[in-house]
């Protein structure tokens, strides 16, 4: 039988605990504001949450982008000298870092998650992260493609 | 005599302090000994109220799991000689309270572990006399490294997540519930579910990856707990798209 401590389940101790012979007080450590500078591992996993708001900028960035599609070729040249700016520019070069950032980390991660099997056996690691590198490198050709023909 | 090698043992003696302190005692660095023996040396010849958890002295039991120079580690397998000339800082588990020394508080993940039924659920019984549940090798496959689990709860101990939120079920317990659902003769898939695709569950994990880093037996719960998260989605996807047929 295992008995359940409300406060080690995660719930608040209370004010008054009981505290007996072989339980006398218990020493409870409070996760540090700043762990995720305790160890590099974590500090890469902070930046990769992070980059989804960067992510979430380019979705922005091309809602905008349509919208000035719509109001038409002056509209269109006032977002092209809009983005031309520096300042967007400098925002725009450090999203496109994040979401590169982002798309590397989780295609190292997507093996973890994804049981491809073939004839029976587990396909490995290194096919799985391959065959993303590779879709990705596919998408990127087809998009340049379409954006750089005349 | 072997060459010495200094410990910064965390002593809390909550009879007496508020708050853990560092003891600082040398012991011999031999080259077969594990910081586990270290502890043992100190125990029995300098200091016999240092308190710590131990068992099989071969990465079986689990219970040896403390926190060596910052990292999650059982300490019958970590070698005194890796850390020379030292000193090593020897520290219980993070993320649990601590009930005196180097002896962490583990009520709460027993708890998690009941909860995700860690056993076969079987719909239909089949009677006795109808033989064993038969399973072929691939089906075997499919969950043995999540079995191979020791209860060390160095996955814990590496975990943010579980850090900061003490309710999140957490790596182990939720490895432990994929051993069995993917597990050809078990039916209990569906009542682990709900417990599962909890925000407390495998939604809580942000795919941190350490637990899988800290596993002493490869057992990689980051793996079962995305691969989980595929399954809840499916299975979500399937009881939205067709109300009627899954429950």
């Amino acid at each position: 039988m295992v008995q359940v401590f409300p406060y080690a389940v995660g719930d608040a101790m209370s004010q008054t605990p009981i505290y007996t012979e072989y339980h006398p007080r218990w020493y409870r450590r409070r996760t540090s504001t700043y762990w995720w500078l305790r160890r590099p591992s974590y500090l890469v996993f902070i930046l990769r949450e992070l980059s989804s708001l960067f992510v979430a900028w380019f979705v922005v960035f091309t809602l905008l982008q349509i919208h000035a599609l719509k109001e038409g070729p002056d509209g269109y040249q006032r977002f092209l000298d809009w983005s031309k700016s520096p300042l967007v520019l400098i925002g725009n070069s450090i999203a496109l870092f994040f979401v590169v950032f982002h798309a590397f980390t989780w295609f190292q991660l997507a093996p973890q998650a994804m049981v491809v099997r073939l004839r029976g056996k587990r396909v490995g690691a290194a096919w799985i992260a391959g065959a993303n590198y590779a879709a990705w490198a596919l998408a990127s050709v087809l998009v340049a493609w379409i954006v750089l023909r005349e | 005599m072997a060459d010495t090698i200094t410990l910064r043992v965390t002593r809390y003696r909550p009879e007496r302090e508020t708050e853990p302190t560092f003891q600082e005692y040398q012991a011999p660095c031999r080259k077969d000994w594990v910081v586990l023996d270290a502890l043992n040396y100190i125990k029995d010849k300098v200091d016999g109220t240092l308190s710590f958890r131990w068992s099989c002295r071969m990465g079986i039991c689990g219970s040896c799991g403390m926190t060596v120079n910052g990292e999650p580690k059982l300490t019958c397998a970590t070698f005194l000689t890796d850390y020379a000339p030292g000193p090593v800082r020897v520290e219980p588990l993070r993320n649990f309270p601590i009930v005196r020394d180097l002896v962490i508080e583990m009520s709460a993940f027993m708890h998690k572990l009941v909860q995700v039924k860690p056993w076969i659920i079987r719909v239909d019984e089949k009677p006795l006399s109808a033989g064993e549940y038969l399973q072929t090798p691939e089906e075997l496959d499919e969950y043995k490294q999540f079995s191979m689990c020791i209860n060390c709860m160095l996955c814990y101990s590496a975990c943010p997540v579980y850090g900061l939120d003490p309710h999140f079920i957490g790596p182990a317990a939720i490895a432990l519930a994929q051993r069995y659902n993917l597990d050809s003769r078990d039916q209990g898939a569906r009542e682990r579910l709900d417990l599962l695709s909890d925000r407390t569950g495998i939604w809580g994990c942000t795919f941190v990856g350490e637990c899988t880093k800290a596993c002493p037996k490869n057992v990689d719960p980051a793996a079962a707990i995305q691969r989980y998260k595929l399954r809840a989605a499916l299975e979500w996807f399937k009881s939205f798209l067709m109300p009627w047929g899954t429950r």
